[in-house]
């Protein structure tokens, strides 16, 4: 499987990201960002990071580069496509997902681990159990996901949201919400199911020794 | 311009130094001579009061591929991989503007590293801040906090490890240490020293502006009421910008096109261009015309004292200017050549096709003022013996301490920092030391900062010796052989004979256990001049130690595994409570002298960790610190939920001294049952002293008699001070 993952002058998980895809045996490629041609790809991958220093506001700046009309057209085409953490708010920036991420409730960058509850009625999540509980990192400023109430309905019946913050039990509550999201969504699908923006790095956790290997099945779901 | 005796003191020099800088000039200085002069003589840049000390340090072991004198230190970890770091302080300018303070703090310090060739894979700061009473505190405290996290986060370089304490000495001073590790292959190191003559001098990186005009003599002067007014002073940081810089950097090193390189850090484009041509022997030639500005109508004087941040400047070879140039402008950076090497042993600055600055050299560096000030030994104040101590009570002072904001939870703080960008964290903040691993390798590096200055201001001597000791432990306390460290050595005003007792002395206790350790110094910082109006701050050596982990099975922490299990203090406790925290912060005492360390134990009881921790003996080390026995286990207890029951020690001990004594050499350790026998058989044979005091079981953290809670409660109770201090920072 070929993949692509977008670099930004400020991304700073692309490394790590292509050190997940190689460790799956994809085939993959760096894209930079002044490039105006897309490799063919099967997935492709915006990683987490600060693009352009999050001026103006993050992945707003990203979200115009020319390789992104590319990767636009190739999400139209049903291309699957995975943000990362700045990867989402680039998503979000786009269109490519609906709604806005905003600053943490608590005004702070936020880097620690959290449990999350997987919905795995997607591609991007299929080698987990539905209602599994992974553990994951976070890091970010802006990761408080909000969005209107027709939206809202949407994602409910569609089934789009595929990562809730919940504690190690899979409580969903005020209580193991890092960041304020809306219904503690930490992941969430477009309306096709081919584009999926989170905020927890899969990529930080893909080897027992370092951490644990929760993340692996994202990739490895995006596989078969 | 004439210069008169008030330009010479707004330039931080002594009348004297500016009678030797005519000598050596043979004339008068204009004022762009006189703020280069200003910039390479001032303490920040000249290390004038400390340089004679400093030749004491051990330099070398079999590790060592470049000591002190570099940007920064480096050792070889076997492979062809080369770890290169440093530390560094930040103090004045994060007083005045924390937050800006802080980043360009975290900024600096990488590029120390990264201009020597290696990737940065680890950040690590100690930062020191006044009393919980004192109404800048909890400000100063968010604003440096953020400033770290917002440089590291952004350029994507984790934090890793570091420490945060408060001390009424830094009310008016604080501390704001950062220390930057980085890899590299051992084969493919940059250093300052310039070679070949004509060979073109390049300007790359952001534009130079205003900011930071003579931050360095800024560094190296006494705060008083007006600091305030020193705004300007304080560079103003872009982690975005760095970010290209380091990427634009190590794609032009991986040709062979670089001859040298260096930061352009304290005292911006004049001490970086000063240095090159001193340690190549050559001179320089430069034209400031076309230096690239970021505001209109700069001079010369501001070009070359300006401390803009993320430039560099390189000596390339002749005929790569092209290829390197598309690599910066790839990156959208600044690549501009500025003058060339030249065979006269000079500075010479052209502006308009006019000389504008010729200056010798050696006068900036060889022949800079070196002062061997007058010092004082420290007064040793005796032990009193202490009365009442029968009386305490155990429970409310275990608490009261777990609730102080210097043992506090300090999760507010590390949350704030992305510990696991780069994806090799092991060990994050929180344990005795982090382990990151290398790249794709089995093998991984511990680091770790410490200081401990109450000790340090009751016996320099002893507590410069504990703190290289307490160091050591924790880097072995995760598995690791200690290689080498790097000091940053914060202290008050050199000029006063007290202060630099203070100084002699501590490196004294340094290089003492440097020595019998084979642990040596490879880089480090001296900041004098710590103190507001004639208040010096106590003495606050920081070591930052690496340690190397050949095996990534091998890497332990801190937090209990199981119950059941035994725990084992090894190392003998006398009970010394005189500068400890119990003493400190229950009795309010301050006087009496530190504890000793006794090397050759240290060095015994820590190889024997590191045997203990190879043949898999034991589930979880932790080195005994401040606070004692007690506080140490509590730490075991609440970051992993795991309880104890630990007995009453024999009858002649003082149950305050025995779990609240600070002698040092100590670890615990937490062995299950079936290792026991073996362990013990390998600790006799090694005559080293243990005891076993308990066992780990659920939930309860009990005392015999004295304290049983759950491990739940007072991990909550350790966390209220921090939870509450989002409400009390003004907005």
């Amino acid at each position: 499987m070929k993949s692509s993952v977008i670099v930004f002058p400020g991304s700073n998980c692309d490394r790590d990201i292509a050190v997940a895809l190689e460790k799956l045996q994809f085939k993959n490629k760096m894209v930079w960002h002044k490039d105006s041609e897309l490799p063919k790809s099967d997935l492709i991958v915006i990683p987490g990071g600060f693009s352009y220093g999050d001026y103006l506001r993050s992945g707003a700046i990203a979200a115009k580069s020319k390789i992104l009309n590319e990767v636009i057209k190739a999400a139209n085409k049903g291309c699957l496509i995975l943000g990362v953490c700045n990867g989402f708010q680039i998503l979000i920036e786009t269109g490519l997902i609906k709604g806005a991420l905003l600053r943490n409730k608590n005004l702070k960058f936020i880097n620690k681990d959290v449990y999350l509850k997987v919905n795995n009625t997607n591609q991007f999540c299929k080698n987990y159990k539905n209602g599994q509980i992974i553990k994951l990192n976070i890091a970010h400023n802006e990761g408080n996901y909000f969005t209107d109430k027709n939206h809202l309905m949407e994602i409910k019946e569609n089934n789009l949201i595929a990562f809730q913050y919940c504690d190690e039990k899979g409580l969903v509550n005020d209580e193991t919400n890092p960041n304020g999201s809306l219904n503690n969504i930490a992941g969430i699908l477009n309306s096709k199911k081919n584009i999926l923006g989170m905020m927890p790095h899969p990529e930080r956790m893909i080897d027992k020794i370092i951490s644990n290997e929760d993340g692996l099945n994202i990739f490895s779901s995006i596989l078969n | 311009m004439k210069i008169s005796n008030k330009i010479i003191e707004r330039h931080g020099l002594k009348i004297d130094e500016y009678k030797k800088i005519k000598l050596l000039l043979e004339r008068e200085p204009n004022l762009l001579e006189l703020g280069i002069f200003s910039a390479m003589w001032n303490e920040h840049c000249s290390y004038k009061s400390s340089k004679v000390h400093l030749k004491k340090l051990p330099t070398k072991n079999k590790y060592v591929i470049q000591g002190p004198g570099e940007n920064a230190g480096v050792i070889d970890i076997g492979d062809d991989d080369a770890i290169i770091f440093k530390i560094e302080s930040h103090n004045h300018p994060s007083f005045i503007e924390p937050y800006q303070g802080a980043a360009t703090g975290v900024g600096g310090i990488l590029r120390d590293v990264f201009t020597m060739g290696a990737r940065p894979i680890a950040l690590l700061n100690s930062i020191h801040f006044g009393e919980e009473k004192n109404k800048k505190t909890k400000n100063l405290l968010n604003g440096v906090v953020s400033g770290i996290g917002g440089y590291g986060n952004c350029i994507g370089i984790p934090t890793v490890a570091g420490e945060t304490k408060f001390n009424e000495t830094y009310n008016e001073n604080i501390l704001v240490n950062a220390m930057a590790v980085g890899h590299a292959n051992k084969n493919k190191i940059f250093y300052s020293k310039a070679k070949g003559l004509n060979k073109p001098v390049v300007y790359v990186g952001s534009k130079t502006g205003r900011d930071g005009i003579h931050g360095a003599s800024m560094a190296s002067a006494e705060f008083d009421e007006n600091s305030e007014d020193k705004k300007p002073t304080v560079q103003v940081g872009d982690p975005f910008t760095e970010k290209l810089l380091l990427e634009a950097c190590l794609q032009l090193m991986k040709d062979n096109s670089i001859i040298s390189i260096q930061d352009m850090g304290a005292a911006g484009l004049t001490s970086s261009s000063v240095e090159m041509a001193h340690k190549g022997s050559l001179g320089l030639e430069l034209d400031l015309s076309k230096v690239p500005c970021r505001e209109e109508n700069m001079t010369p004087y501001e070009m070359m004292l300006s401390e803009s941040q993320e430039r560099m400047l390189i000596i390339l070879e002749e005929g790569k200017e092209e290829s390197a140039k598309k690599i910066f402008d790839k990156w959208d950076l600044d690549f501009k050549i500025i003058g060339k090497t030249t065979s006269s042993n000079k500075l010479i600055l052209k502006y308009d096709n006019k000389t504008v600055a010729d200056i010798p050299i050696n006068a900036l560096s060889t022949d800079a003022p070196i002062y061997q000030r007058k010092w004082e030994k420290t007064k040793l104040v005796k032990n009193k013996k202490l009365n009442n101590i029968k009386k305490g009570n155990f429970k409310e002072s275990l608490l009261k301490i777990l609730t102080s904001p210097n043992h506090s939870n300090k999760k507010w703080i590390t949350q704030q920092y992305d510990q696991m960008v780069m994806g090799d964290t092991i060990l994050r903040s929180g344990s005795d030391a982090a382990v990151i691993k290398i790249h794709q390798k089995n093998k991984a590096i511990a680091v770790s900062v410490d200081s401990s200055a109450n000790y340090c201001n009751a016996s320099p001597q002893v507590g410069g010796k504990q703190i290289v000791c307490e160091n050591w432990r924790n880097l072995i306390s995760v598995g690791s052989r200690p290689i080498a460290i790097t000091n940053c050595l914060n202290f008050g005003n050199p000029e006063n004979k007290k202060i630099m007792g203070q100084f002699v002395e501590t490196i004294d206790g340094i290089k003492e256990a440097c020595e019998y350790l084979d642990f040596p110094v490879v880089s480090g910082n001296v900041s004098f001049y710590n103190g507001t109006n004639k208040k010096n701050i106590f003495p606050t050596p920081v070591i930052g130690g690496v340690g190397l982990v050949q095996n990534l099975n091998k890497v332990i922490d801190h937090r209990f595994k199981d119950i059941g299990n035994e725990i084992l203090v090894i190392g003998k406790t006398f009970g010394h409570l005189h500068q400890s925290v119990y003493m400190n912060e229950i009795l309010g005492i301050n006087d009496g002298l530190p504890p000793e360390v006794n090397l050759k134990n240290e060095k015994n009881n820590g190889q024997i960790i590191m045997q203990l921790i190879d043949n898999n003996f034991v589930r979880s080390v932790h080195d005994v610190s401040a606070g004692g026995i007690i506080l140490s286990l509590a730490e075991m207890s609440m970051s992993s939920g795991i309880g104890v029951k630990i007995a009453r020690p024999n009858k002649l001990s003082n149950i305050f001294e025995y779990f609240f004594g600070e002698d040092q050499s100590r670890y615990i350790v937490e062995i299950k049952k079936e290792k026991i026998s073996a362990t013990i058989k390998l600790l006799d044979e090694n005559n080293i002293f243990h005891e076993t005091i308990g066992q780990t079981q659920a939930n309860n953290f009990s005392v015999e008699k004295e304290f049983d809670e759950s491990v739940d409660k007072i991990y909550k109770l350790n966390n209220t001070w921090f939870k509450n201090i989002n409400a009390t920072i003004k907005k």
